[in-house]
């Protein structure tokens, strides 16, 4: 951290260029990660005080088949934000005994599946490529939830 | 306008969980605020990257270098353009239209939205922390397949 806080300061002293747009950048992202930051968080506590153990299993376990694995997806559809607020909620639902496939799957949903998303790739793009993008992601990221789930699991303490 | 229903969900969730059980529902936050904590630190250095990568980098000159690929390479170059980069996939789908607009083939921008989202080289340190070193490599390794796959075969349809 202190690291890269010292590349940073150097390349932007050498970079004058550079600082008006890095200022930008960071100040809106920052804003647009504290308009939605606070309510994620407050949901990933809740989710991991209320929702039980049991709860998750049963639909996200390894029991849980081609259901829990529709269930996966359509939970990473739903919320919005950044791809790293995922990760931490991944984790959150394997603690609570949600099988690696439907981690995955989770993951890769919110990664480029996100339904407000699919709209604009639609207005931008048009209908045959969002389709076909959405189409061949969801086979693809079935097939290879699967793959990860049989090569590896998640090493979280 | 998404920031505003992610809030109002979170109010009513958070509202209907502090009528069933209200310690409960303060310990909840006490929880979301270790989270926070935990992923602060991660969170400080992607920002810092990303701002670093805009400084240095226009979109212009991004839209000029993507529309530019062509082919196999092409593909595999704007692959690991999209796997380091990290704009908001929203931002992404107008400069892919104005990409395709401007001649750039189907394959090329396919390939450039799913590894922009799919793969995250700036975020692979917080997704190490929280998942591990294994789940992280396996995950955007099987993304890259994905990736090319995607794309090949969408320049093949379309």
């Amino acid at each position: 951290m202190a690291v890269l806080a010292l590349i940073s300061g150097v390349l932007l002293y050498t970079n004058p260029g550079a600082r008006s747009p890095f200022t930008a950048t960071i100040a809106s992202y920052t804003l647009e990660l504290m308009s939605v930051l606070p309510a994620v968080l407050l949901m990933m506590g809740l989710l991991s005080l209320f929702v039980s153990n049991e709860f998750i299993s049963t639909h996200l376990g390894s029991e849980s088949g081609l259901k829990g694995m529709a269930i996966a997806f359509l939970l990473g559809t739903l919320p919005t934000g950044p791809v790293y607020m995922a990760f931490p909620i991944a984790r959150t639902l394997r603690h609570k005994g949600a099988r690696t496939a439907n981690i995955y799957i989770f993951i890769s949903a919110w990664a480029c599946i996100k339904l407000p998303q699919e709209l604009v790739e639609l207005r931008f793009l048009g209908a045959r490529f969002m389709l076909y993008r959405l189409g061949l992601t969801i086979v693809l990221v079935t097939v290879l939830s699967l793959v990860v789930e049989k090569l590896g699991d998640l090493q979280i303490e | 306008m998404t920031a505003l229903i992610i809030n109002i969900l979170a109010i009513t969730v958070f509202g209907i969980a502090f009528v069933r059980d209200r310690k409960k529902a303060l310990r909840s936050i006490r929880a979301a605020l270790k989270m926070f904590l935990g992923i602060l630190p991660m969170l400080l250095i992607v920002i810092l990257l990303i701002g670093l990568l805009f400084g240095f980098v226009s979109e212009e000159e991004l839209r000029r270098f993507i529309g530019a690929q062509t082919g196999l390479l092409g593909i595999l170059i704007v692959t690991a353009t999209g796997a380091v980069l990290h704009i908001p996939a929203i931002l992404a789908f107008p400069l892919s239209a104005s990409l395709l607009e401007r001649g750039a083939s189907i394959a090329i921008v396919a390939a450039f939205i799913t590894s922009l989202t799919m793969i995250g080289i700036v975020t692979l340190p917080l997704e190490v922390k929280e998942l591990g070193g294994r789940f992280a490599a396996l995950r955007n390794g099987t993304s890259l397949a994905a990736v090319l796959i995607i794309s090949l075969l969408m320049g093949v349809i379309l």
